[in-house]
């Protein structure tokens, strides 16, 4: 290509000027974090950038579905919803947020043609079983139990995959969601519904959250 | 150089008394190990954002709490936000308080909530006091010409 051709994208509305978006294809890992604490976001930002990841971090889901073009206003006549060209790997949101839910999101997200394949991740300050099923089964990748730390966001790299090895393993992960889901209501059944986050943050172990103990046996 | 050592002495036996009267919990270390080169100031720059919020919502709470009909919703999702940022930064007592004041709100106790507001208040003066004499210490040493111990 010259180096004065021109290369034309699809024109940005004029209120995403505060993403900083970049529409160059890069190899980096492109994350889209999601939370309404200020503290969160740099956090879970500073985390993804020690993994050499690049982060986008908005404030609110209606923010977050701005970014993706999957505001209702922003639809256009095209087949997609999202931005042509937009990279996003992988989306981590709160749950629990004002005006839109993290769970809320992740049915949005996983409504959209273009972005219903992009791993969904969810963290939540509290450990409550229903609504980790519930984000489960609309398709969430993990739920993580803030606060959030190196080695849960290290064990997101492996869904930071390409779409064909994504594609590949669809079917194998579908399996391991429902096996998940199975165990997981008879842990439902047997324990409280809710941990406090106080016995969470206490442990040291990665493995000391349900969740991920479920999650580890359901991948063997 | 004997100043030095005295000083990063003091820095390592302060920082554990932190731990060990539970001001703080391993959340704080990973703060901490998120620190380097290229990002120095990482730690004092997010526990500046948690004061900067938790000021805020406590301001924010104790007008909730001073008006004649409370809204025990609103006072839940201020103390909801703070227990947040709180665990995020690892400030541990301030995060135990707030689990109690939760309970408080969700039997509309009116009392339990002034009374876990004041506990709150104290543990977040307390903790921030206590930071701020870290941070200053750390400074210490980095202009003496040494170097923070972990």
């Amino acid at each position: 290509m010259d180096s004065n051709s021109v290369v034309s994208w699809p024109r940005m509305p004029e209120n995403m000027d505060g993403f900083g978006f970049s529409p160059e294809q890069s190899e980096e890992v492109h994350v889209l974090a999601v939370d309404d604490s200020l503290v969160d976001r740099k956090l879970v930002e500073r985390l993804l950038k020690v993994l050499a990841c690049k982060v986008t971090a908005v404030d609110s889901g209606p923010r977050a579905l701005q970014f993706l073009g999957l505001l209702d206003e922003q639809k256009i006549p095209s087949e997609t919803n999202g931005f042509v060209g937009l990279k996003v790997d992988l989306i981590i949101t709160d749950y629990c947020m004002p005006g839109m839910t993290g769970y809320e999101l992740l049915k949005k997200i996983k409504e959209s043609s273009t972005f219903k394949e992009t791993p969904v991740v969810i963290m939540s300050s509290e450990n409550v079983l229903p609504r980790i099923d519930r984000c489960l089964e609309e398709g969430a990748e993990d739920f993580i139990v803030k606060p959030v730390k190196l080695s849960d966001v290290k064990r997101l790299k492996d869904y930071m995959t390409t779409k064909e090895v994504r594609g590949e393993s669809q079917d194998r992960e579908g399996i391991n969601k429902r096996k998940l889901l199975d165990t997981s209501d008879i842990v439902s059944s047997s324990s409280p519904p809710s941990v406090s986050s106080s016995t969470l943050s206490s442990s040291p172990s990665v493995i000391d959250s349900p969740i991920r103990r479920l999650k580890m046996t359901s991948a063997d | 150089m004997d100043g030095i050592v005295q000083l990063q002495r003091q820095l390592v036996d302060y920082t554990a008394s932190l731990f060990n009267e539970a001001f703080l919990d391993d959340q704080f270390n990973q703060l901490q190990q998120l620190q380097d080169e290229s990002n120095p100031d990482f730690v004092v720059e997010v526990v500046t954002l948690f004061f900067e919020d938790a000021e805020r919502l406590l301001n924010e709470l104790t007008k909730a709490l001073g008006q004649p009909s409370i809204d025990f919703k609103r006072v839940d999702a201020h103390v909801h936000q703070l227990k947040g940022s709180s665990s995020s930064i690892g400030a541990q007592r301030v995060h135990r308080v707030c689990i109690s004041f939760r309970n408080s709100c969700e039997e509309q106790n009116v009392e339990g909530c002034l009374k876990n507001l004041q506990q709150v208040k104290h543990e977040y003066s307390l903790v921030k006091s206590k930071l701020e004499t870290l941070f200053r210490m750390e400074q210490q040493i980095l202009a003496a010409g040494g170097s923070v111990p972990r």
